[in-house]
């Protein structure tokens, strides 16, 4: 951590993080910033417990029964887990897209403005405007802006991941979560997304896990490796595909793992 | 598996710049054996044995190149493929430049020379000594080992500088040295400019072992 510039400031930090479902410990002694307006990926095999960290950024993981956690999560420097904070207020701010797009069995106007709805807009022209600002900024209005009252089940899986990512946006979030959301898609969407990531950015903070490498090499500024629970290594990301300290991350990068 | 495939694609690859060094330390020497014994067949071999390096060249340069595309490699493997397409350029400079050694010996021809040869001869050995240790640091990822070959470039510059001065000597005393002086001071030069690249080889490998880039030339 030396070698870390400190010029940007920290929109969310983890602090000596702990994560237990019931007695089986997922994640040990977590401590990791998240820079503001910057993309920050995770990698590591599978099981190491990037999921769940990323979940404990906005308490995905208070739903899960008999999970326990210890240490901090800071949000602008106050801990999420304080008694008191609202877990759905907290959830407007840091905002969660899935690895399998998941609209819901609506009309696409209907998903965007689902969440607005629930924050309390009713008015016709605020929504039908937050609708079309969401689906420009996720680089999806030009191609449904035709079929705005068509289901979002017909459109396809490039398509209604960043259906979701409008979703994500329409309540104004500040902080994205994004668990592999490119898995599913095809090459062409993928760099869409990738696009949108990297203009995404100048406003909002983004944490991704991605199992390809290669992307979190072209899309984020930092990079945390992740091995069976723990933080191993956390960098530039291009120190961290360049010239990784620890061996366990070049291991893991140059697919020498196991 | 790939990943096997992959990693005997890079020790073939290393095997080749070792091959492409070797060959580039003989064409130093050789040259420098014929320059000292006026040896006209044999400088007339490191010229057609350029080719061989120049054909090397393009072989390894285009296998990384194939690397980079179809295995995205990282990390040490990053650095190893990008410090084989750096180090692949500096020994095929040096290898023209033994050849452009070899060319100016049979220029030379079989004029009796005006001055025994000893500082030329001395830049010649410093130079396979670089190219020497480099490959051993090369293969052994010895990182001490490469700087110490970096080390032996201060010692040609101020053989370079000493032979510079006395040929120019050489050629203040007497008009009719002019040109067998000028065809020396360009053999003292194409030495000189080896031991750069050579030490180019040097920075290169420090970064292949540890990731830092190093200024090691003198300015
Ligand atoms: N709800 C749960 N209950 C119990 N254990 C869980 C639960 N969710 C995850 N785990 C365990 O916690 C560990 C970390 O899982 P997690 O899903 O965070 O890994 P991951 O790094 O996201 O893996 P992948 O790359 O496969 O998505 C695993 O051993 C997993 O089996
Ligand atoms: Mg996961």
């Amino acid at each position: 951590m030396q070698r870390m510039m400190n010029s940007v400031g920290n929109k969310m930090e983890t602090k000596g993080l702990n994560l237990y479902y019931k007695n089986f410990q997922a994640l040990f002694n977590v401590s990791l910033p998240v820079r503001e307006h910057r993309v920050t990926a995770l990698i590591g095999p599978s099981g190491c417990g990037k999921s769940t960290f990323l979940r404990t950024l906005n308490r995905m993981n208070d739903v899960i029964e008999g999970t326990r956690i210890e240490g901090e999560v800071l949000l602008d420097g106050n801990n999420i887990y304080a008694p008191g904070v609202d877990p759905v207020a907290l959830r407007k701010k840091v905002g969660m897209v899935f690895q399998r797009p998941n609209p819901f069995p609506m009309s696409i106007f209907d998903n965007i403005a689902y969440g607005p709805r629930i924050h309390g807009i009713k008015n016709k022209e605020t929504l039908a405007e937050i609708v079309e600002k969401s689906l420009q900024a996720a680089a999806l209005w030009d191609e449904v802006k035709d079929r705005l009252h068509k289901s979002a089940l017909g459109l396809s899986g490039g398509q209604q991941q960043r259906l979701v990512l409008a979703r994500v946006l329409a309540v104004e979030p500040e902080v994205i979560l994004m668990d592999e959301p490119a898995s599913a898609l095809d090459p062409i969407s993928t760099a869409k997304l990738e696009d949108l990531i990297h203009q995404l950015k100048n406003n909002y903070t983004i944490v991704i896990v991605t199992h390809n490498m290669q992307q979190a090499a072209r899309i984020s500024d930092y990079t945390g490796f992740f091995l069976n629970g723990e933080m191993i290594e956390y960098d530039y990301t291009n120190n961290i595909f360049t010239a990784p300290r620890d061996k366990r991350t070049e291991d893991y990068i140059t697919g020498r793992f196991g | 598996m790939v990943r096997e495939s992959f990693q005997e694609q890079l020790n073939n690859l290393r095997n080749d710049i070792l091959l492409m060094g070797k060959l580039v330390e003989t064409a130093i020497e050789t040259a420098v054996t014929a320059l000292k014994r006026q040896d006209l067949d044999l400088a007339e071999k490191v010229v057609m044995d350029d080719e061989k390096i120049d054909r090397l060249e393009l072989d390894i340069e285009r296998r990384c190149l194939s690397l980079l595309a179809l295995q995205q490699p990282m990390a040490r493997d990053l650095r190893f493929i990008g410090t084989a397409l750096k180090i692949n350029t500096d020994l095929e400079r040096m290898g023209d430049y033994a050849s452009n050694i070899a060319k100016v010996v049979l220029s030379l021809g079989e004029e009796p020379l005006i001055k025994p040869l000893v500082d030329l001869p001395r830049m010649a050995e410093l130079a396979q000594k670089m190219v020497r240790e480099n490959l051993a640091a090369y293969v052994n990822q010895d990182r001490d080992m490469a700087l110490k070959a970096a080390m032996h470039d201060h010692d040609i510059n101020i053989l370079y500088h000493q032979v510079f001065n006395e040929l120019l000597a050489f050629m203040t005393r007497d008009a009719a040295n002019i040109k067998q002086a000028t065809y020396l001071l360009f053999i003292a030069r194409y030495l000189e400019r080896i031991g750069d690249h050579a030490t180019n080889l040097s920075e290169w490998i420090v970064y292949m072992i540890t990731g830092e880039r190093l200024e090691l030339n003198e300015s």
